[in-house]
């Protein structure tokens, strides 16, 4: 064996240790990280099969899966169906305006030559700096003006206005990595500017498009604060808000709010993992040379 | 049919002035080539034909209609991008469906159209792939392909070889004279490289700093370049640009010999004159007073040909065609002989051919 690949082999079998120590730990964090976020999870789903007694002499025990008397209350004794509808309606609608809106925006910016386009982008960036929250008193006072207090479309106004300008910044970067040659194809082909923007360019933005859903859906889909100020009515109310039924001045049932969670959470972790594979697929099939 | 006139088209974006006045007329079936360094404004000029952007001023008619203000879809125009431009979500189909879709056309015509370009193009095999699983000259096939379905009267392409590895270049240069030859339509050309634009064009367009320098044959082109950037661009390697002083039928360089030239131009008598030489218009000596001095400065063997460089008294880089036995050694001092028959003149200042 000649020296050369004597030391080839020495160096190597360094490699292979080093690589190991580094990837082994690596793992380590990687599980540690994995448990701690499951945790939390794993005690909502157990407690939600628990009486309140249960839970409160042991928390980690397993519970018996097949007493399923939390669900059944959280399903007979409110308005859980309701809520679900106000939910995926409210957060639908609103997803699908911040898609739309934030979509046609980003390409107005991204792709036509006008005064004030970098002012436009600005603009939606500084949107991105506001906690929406501090306008509380005066959005109420404008919803109360306009008429849309007590509505769900109160809740789509702001999860729209809260969801532009990051939707607005992820697709103006992301179109303007698309070459314009493309759009020039389109246009010669006899598409008017729409067409080329349905047909072209929103098939090309599905990974983007997908970021910036995942990315609105859940803080949408679990907000508590702006239904609470703006919603009273009963029918109205997103799940949120009125899993908090369950929660009583003096005693609270547990079970029965742990199994509503549960139930609550379950819609968007399907949509999740759903939309996080699309977007994997995504982004390895993108790719244009 | 399709006969297309340019007038005095300018264009401007913001304050830079990319192309200054230009006149052009192309005539039906003609396959024409604009070739010009980057950044000479061929691009754009085809830009402005297709309609992707407007004209500043001028006018551009199709047949005798003014363009001006026509979309591109509407001028009867289809253009092959450099890169391509394929819709990478659809199949090599669906991008040649989309254009004569949104043209209105029924669904067994499409197919008969895509049926013949693929035909034609050798594309029948794939028709359901993406284009990301087809190698660069695939790609170009559907590219050309896609144009083709639209049958349209004027068929327009943007450096279309420039994403393909040489081997591959001469092939799809002749699918494309073959193909101008069978459908027969207007081809309006852009490239940078002259070889190019010598072996496909029956009219040579030649472009620099926005405007047009000489319209030609490529034969027109090679043997009477109307100023030396047409001369130095046409024909590879270039021809070497000689500025000489003259005195009677003498041209010399100083400190660098003469040669001596029966019939030259008229104007500049006594002046100075610069004499325009291909590689093949030089024979070399090895001894003697006559000819340009000059001194190897290496030799360049191809097989059938060699080309010897050699640097004249004034810095001069010149190419010689040689046989491809002789051997010339680095520094040796050579004299330079002109055949009068393939020499060019120009006027030093100007720039512009002089006649004999």
């Amino acid at each position: 064996m000649s020296t050369a690949s004597a030391k080839a082999m020495a160096y190597d079998n360094k490699g292979i240790l080093g690589t190991l120590g580094r990837d082994g730990l690596l793992q380590i964090i990687l599980i540690a990280n994995t448990i701690l976020m499951l945790f939390p999870i794993v005690i909502m789903i157990f407690s939600g099969f628990k009486s309140n007694p249960e839970i409160f002499n042991n928390p980690f025990a397993i519970p018996d899966f097949t007493n399923l008397s939390n669900y059944i209350s959280v399903w007979t004794q409110t308005n859980f169906i309701r809520y679900l509808f106000n939910s995926v309606f409210v957060t639908g609608v609103s997803i699908l305006s911040i898609l739309v809106l934030g979509t046609m925006a980003a390409y107005a910016i991204a792709r036509y030559e006008f005064f004030g386009a970098s002012f436009i982008l600005l603009f939606f960036m500084a949107g991105l700096t506001l906690p929406l929250k501090l306008a509380i008193i005066p959005l109420f006072i404008l919803f109360r003006d306009l008429g849309i207090l007590n509505t769900h479309w109160a809740l789509v106004a702001v999860y729209v206005a809260m969801g532009l300008p990051s939707t607005v910044f992820i697709m103006t970067g992301f179109i303007r990595t698309l070459p314009r040659e493309l759009e020039d194809a389109a246009r010669m082909d006899g598409a008017s500017e729409l067409r080329i923007m349905w047909s072209v360019l929103l098939p090309l933005c599905r990974p983007a498009l997908i970021i910036s859903a995942i990315h609105n859906l859940v803080p949408i889909w679990n907000d508590f604060f702006f239904p609470l100020v703006f919603i009273q009515r009963d029918a109205l109310k997103t799940l949120p808000q009125g899993l908090t039924a369950f929660m009583g001045e003096y005693t609270t049932n547990w079970g029965v709010m742990f199994a509503g969670l549960t139930l609550a959470a379950a819609p968007i972790t399907v949509i999740y993992i759903i939309l996080s594979r699309q977007f994997i697929n995504g982004m390895t099939s993108g790719a244009l040379k | 049919m399709a006969r297309l006139s340019l007038r005095n088209v300018k264009k401007q974006f913001k304050d830079t002035k990319v192309l200054h006045g230009i006149d052009l007329d192309i005539g039906d079936r003609e396959f024409v080539v604009f070739v010009g360094p980057s950044g000479c404004g061929k691009s754009t000029l085809l830009r402005l034909i297709a309609g992707l952007d407007p004209i500043t001023e001028g006018q551009f008619h199709l047949n005798g209609q003014l363009m001006n203000d026509v979309p591109p879809s509407k001028r009867g125009i289809a253009m092959v991008f450099q890169s391509y431009a394929l819709y990478p979500h659809m199949d090599v189909y669906e991008n040649m469906a989309f254009g004569v879709r949104l043209m209105g056309l029924k669904q067994t015509e499409i197919d008969a159209r895509i049926d013949e370009a693929a035909n034609m193009l050798r594309l029948g095999e794939l028709l359901k792939r993406k284009p990301r699983e087809l190698s660069g000259g695939q790609r170009q096939r559907v590219a050309i392909g896609r144009a083709l379905v639209r049958k349209p009267d004027v068929f327009l392409l943007d450096e279309p070889l420039s994403n393909l590895d040489a081997a591959l270049r001469s092939d799809v240069r002749l699918e494309i004279a073959r193909l101008h030859r069978d459908i027969g339509g207007t081809m309006i050309y852009v490239t940078h490289d002259q070889v190019e634009a010598m072996t496909l064009a029956d009219k040579i367009v030649v472009m620099n700093l926005g405007r047009i320098e000489q319209v030609g044959s490529p034969r027109t082109l090679y043997e009477t370049p109307a100023n030396t950037f047409v001369a130095t661009f046409i024909g590879s390697p270039r021809m070497t640009l000689i500025k000489t002083s003259r005195d009677g039928n003498r041209l010399g360089l100083e400190d660098g010999g003469s040669v001596v030239i029966e019939d030259l131009p008229n104007a500049n008598a006594n002046g100075t004159l610069t004499l325009g030489v291909r590689p093949d218009a030089l024979t070399i000596s090895r001894d003697g007073e006559e000819g340009f001095a000059a001194s190897v400065v290496y030799t360049e063997y191809l097989g059938d040909d060699a080309y010897v460089y050699a640097r004249l008294a004034d810095g001069t880089l010149v190419s010689v065609r040689t046989h491809p036995n002789a051997l010339y050694e680095a520094d040796e001092k050579i004299r330079l002989h002109v055949d009068a028959a393939q020499a060019h003149f120009f006027d030093t200042q100007s720039g512009q051919r002089l006649v004999v």
